[in-house]
């Protein structure tokens, strides 16, 4: 169900997929976009890959030579985001638009008050 | 130059495995090669390498297992060595912590894999030590009450490791009810 909150992993995979990558470019642009802070570990990463790829959120990606991988390649295959995953993505941007209003909404206020 | 040196570890212990072999590594020692309780390192920078192990789900000539494997290796992981389904994995310091899973969901996975493996291994001994309890029964030899006692004994201390993991792995689930990963 898109309205649960996905890991910050999934995000950020969700995210990084908006291109097309491979494994280690996921890592380093999860790595730059949250400002070194979310290090995704490799076995994690493959894990969130593998299941990802089972509910359709995201697919392979031809590779540089436009063919599609296979058999031994295929650890070279990047993947990309799908339109589900896309659609995934926005509710939970969304979602946490919300979280960040609120708590602006609610802190910004007690702090102005003290 | 290469050093050898025998350790043994528990599983239930392999997190102390792991700081253990990570304290070599950043005195310059990186591990290369695994065999039973025989550690094989190699002389590098100190801190030049990390190490990380895993029990994966699969033996390690499963295509599953090898396609995993692969994926590290892009990412810079190398196998260093195995034992059945355990794998020791370096990489090259960047910095930053190396560890093969960092959210909790895999975490506890990862324990609870363990803990059954454990498990199944206490549970062979305790069958074999009431198996060779009931053959002393019949034949009153003592190489069954031996062979008894031999069972229980491991099965007392397999018991003992699958609640140390269960302790961890435990903690750690309780902490997902608190964090989203």
């Amino acid at each position: 169900m898109a309205e649960s909150a996905l890991t910050e992993a999934v995000y950020y995979i969700l995210l990084s997929l908006t291109e097309p990558l491979h494994g280690y470019g996921i890592m380093q642009k999860a790595e730059s976009l949250s400002g070194g802070r979310v290090r995704l570990a490799a076995g994690t990463l493959y894990g969130a890959l593998s299941n990802l790829t089972e509910r359709g959120w995201i697919e392979s990606a031809p590779d540089e030579n436009g063919a599609e991988p296979r058999g031994r390649e295929a650890r070279r295959h990047a993947y990309r985001i799908t339109p589900r995953g896309l659609e995934i993505l926005r509710g939970e941007v969304k979602r946490l638009g919300e979280l960040y209003e609120n708590g602006l909404l609610i802190l910004g206020k007690a702090d102005a008050d003290m | 130059m290469r050093k050898t040196i025998k350790k043994l570890f528990w599983a239930w212990d392999f997190d102390k495995e792991e700081a253990w072999l990570n304290e070599m590594a950043a005195k310059g020692l990186a591990m290369v090669s695994y065999g039973f309780c025989r550690y094989e390192f190699e002389e590098t920078e100190p801190g030049e390498y990390r190490i990380a192990m895993e029990l994966l789900p699969h033996a390690l000539n499963h295509p599953e297992s090898e396609q995993y494997l692969r994926f590290l290796e892009e990412t810079g992981i190398e196998l260093v060595g195995s034992w059945m389904r355990w794998i020791y994995v370096r990489k090259k310091t960047d910095g930053g912590e190396f560890e093969l899973l960092s959210d909790r969901k895999s975490k506890v996975e990862h324990l609870v894999r363990i803990l059954i493996l454990v498990g199944l291994v206490g549970g062979l001994n305790l069958y074999s030590g009431f198996y060779n309890f009931f053959i002393w029964t019949q034949f009153h030899n003592g190489i069954s009450v031996f062979a008894s006692c031999i069972g229980f004994a491991l099965a007392l201390l397999a018991t003992f490791g699958a609640v140390r993991l269960g302790i961890k792995a435990y903690r750690i689930a309780r902490e997902r009810g608190i964090y989203e990963d």
